[in-house]
This record gives C-alpha cells, structure tokens and sequence, in this order.
C-alpha cells in the first residue's frame, strides 16, 4: 500500500452525509492507504448509508461524545475492527437554536453548557477515550471556525470554538510526552448539515468568495479534508497546537 | 425505467423504514413535512435511500424543491 497515510489505522468522527468534512476526509485518507474506523451519532442507520459510499466501506461504530459509556467502551469497539490508533479526527459540533442566531444575550446557561460539551470538552473526551489505542503516538486534529474575532450569528458556537482552540494547545502541552500532536484545521464556511442549521450563517458565505484571496467554494470539502489528513501523517511531525487555516486565506487579509 | 406508481410505493418503502411513516398514508399530494412527520435529518436519509434504490442523484439544490412526494416522483422520474 502506497500513499501519504499508508499503513496508519484512523478513527473519524464526524460522518453524517457525504457533505459532511469527515467524509471528506475519510475519502482522502482510504485513497491515500489509511485503515479507517467511523464513529456515528444519532442516526446511525444514515451514517451506516454514506459509510458505504467510502472508496472503502468503512465500519461504524456508536458514539455519542457526551455519553460516558460510549466513551468507556470506544476502545474495545475500536479494537474489534484495527490493532492500535495512528490518528483520531474529532469533526463534531452542536449548539441549540437559542446558542446561534444572533441571540448571543439571551441563551440560557443549561444551552450554552450543551454547546460546550459537545463542541469543546469532547476534544479532549475522545482523545482521552481513545488514548489506550495510541501507544506508539499519533496524532488528532479537530475542526475549527476561527475563533479569534467575533462573527454574526454564530454567537456561542464561537465561543465553544475558542475553548475548543484552547483545549488543542493543552492537549498539545498533556500528550506532547506520548508523541502525540494536536492541531486544528480552521476552515471556511462549507455547506454542511452542521452550517445549515446556523440561521444567518449566508451571511459571510458571500464575503468569504468575494474577500479570499484564491475565492472559496462553499462546496468543496476536499481543501479541508486534504490538511487533515497532511496534519494525520508524519509530515508535520514537529507541528503541535497549530491551527491550519483553510480558508482561501480570507484570515489574513484585514478588508 | 420504473412507473410512477412503482417510485411512490418504492418512496413508501423508504419512508417506512427511514421515518415510521405508514405506507398506506403516502400518496403524491402529500407533504413530507405537514402531513407525514418527516423531519430535516429523516429527510436528508430519505433522499440519501432514494438515491440508492432509483439510481439517481438529488443534488441538495433540489432537495429543497421537493415538498411532496409527488415532487419527488417527478424528480426521480425526469432523472432516472
Ligand atoms: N461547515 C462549516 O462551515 C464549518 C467551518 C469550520 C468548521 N466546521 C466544523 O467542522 C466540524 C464538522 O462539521 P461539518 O460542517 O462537517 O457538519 P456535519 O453536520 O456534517 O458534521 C457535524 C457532526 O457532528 C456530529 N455530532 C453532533 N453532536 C454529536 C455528539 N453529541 N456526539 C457525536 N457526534 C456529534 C454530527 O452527528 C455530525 O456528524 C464541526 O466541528 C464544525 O463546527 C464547520
């Protein structure tokens, strides 16, 4: 087997339609001579429908990150299917409707902490969950939106991405002595099931394709889904607590 | 080339399986949303099924389009 991720046994989170950046990433990692593992959530019988869809039919395996016994047991579903982890992508995030949409003053704290939960403590849930698996070391890349400024409508789920940043360089700095990376890829604006349900979120879609310097297509998920899997393998092999923009470049450019 | 009466029952199959729903209830002027209960994520599951059994491709553009199942049996009609 040839290819950039020849050889490496991956856990992908994240899959729910063939929009989705997992699946992206997913792809890319099978062409590119990865083992690939899926997790699932909520409807598992969709994601059972797009695994199949892989170059590779992939497995799924169950997992809620908010759930503790999803997380207890991840290690040994895992091991039914691969010998050891090589890299894990955590490609998850939910906040409820009163967290986005411009109702940042007014959503209540119980929503707030669920928007957190998923999108932010589950980072270090999964890395934890999957920690066992990665004795040789390895490396884990989440997703974010950049959180370094405030954006319209996004409102909580920014600041979930923020902690989510912030965990990245702490899990960097806890598992850097396991030989284990953490880096986020920071992408633009892509229309998954994830961005649709952000009332508003059009709003920057326009600005983003007008604003980035190599233009940015809402629909391709491949631009992602390529720098996590180059974050996946041994070609960064000193990069840790990095956040890769993959955004046409739109970060740098100030108007 | 399946008949339009094939693709609604075919649909009726789908949506029973993806979504509870009674085949018995699915008829062409049927709304997925009003009258049978099927929701965002259901739906998009829905399609995703549809695509498989009819050999077709809904792109996302359309899926917006479809409000009944009489939408969606034209669509894969013109399509398939
Ligand atoms: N789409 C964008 O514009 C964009 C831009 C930057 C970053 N991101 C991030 O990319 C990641 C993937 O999102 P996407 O855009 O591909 O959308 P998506 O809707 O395809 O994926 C989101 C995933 O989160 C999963 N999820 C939600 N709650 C969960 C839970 N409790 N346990 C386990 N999984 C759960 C969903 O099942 C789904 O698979 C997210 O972190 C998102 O914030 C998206």
């Amino acid at each position: 087997m040839s290819g950039l991720l020849a050889g490496k046994r991956l856990l992908i989170t994240g899959v729910i339609t063939d929009a989705s950046i997992a699946f992206s990433a997913a792809k890319i990692a099978q062409e590119q001579g990865a083992t690939v593992v899926l997790t699932g959530f909520g409807r598992l019988s969709l994601v059972e429908r797009i695994a199949k869809r892989l170059p590779e039919p992939a497995p799924v395996i169950e997992l809620d990150v908010t759930n503790e016994e999803h997380l207890a047991g991840l290690a040994d579903k895992v091991r039914e299917h691969v010998d050891g982890l090589d890299g894990v992508v955590h490609s998850i995030g939910f906040a409820p409707p009163s967290c986005l949409g411009g109702g940042f003053l007014d959503a209540p704290w119980e929503d707030v902490a669920t928007a957190v939960h998923v999108s932010t403590y589950s980072y270090k849930s999964l890395a934890k969950a999957a920690l066992p698996l990665m004795s040789s070391g390895g490396s884990i890349v989440g997703l974010t939106f950049d959180a370094t400024s405030a954006w319209p409508v996004y409102d909580w789920m920014g600041v979930a991405k923020a902690g989510l940043e912030s965990a990245s360089r702490y899990l960097a700095l806890h598992l850097g002595k396991q030989g284990i990376r953490s880096n986020l890829v920071a992408a633009g604006p892509l229309r998954t099931i994830a961005a649709k349900s952000i009332p508003g979120f059009e709003q920057f879609e326009d600005a983003w394709a007008e604003r980035a310097p190599l233009g940015w297509d809402l629909y391709d998920t491949a631009a992602a889904g390529k720098a996590i899997c180059a974050l996946l393998s041994d070609w960064f092999p000193a990069t840790t607590g990095e956040v890769v923009h993959v955004d046409g470049g739109y970060h740098a450019i100030g108007a | 080339m399946a008949t339009r009466a094939e693709i609604t029952s075919g649909l009726g199959e789908i949506l029973e399986e993806v979504a509870g729903v009674n085949p018995d209830d699915v008829a062409e002027e049927k709304s997925f949303t009003d009258d049978l209960d099927v929701d965002s994520l259901s739906m998009v599951e829905v399609v995703v099924a549809a695509e498989e059994k009819f050999g077709v491709k809904i792109p996302d553009n359309e899926v917006q389009n479809l409000k009944t199942v009489g939408d969606a049996v034209n669509y894969i009609e013109a399509n398939h």
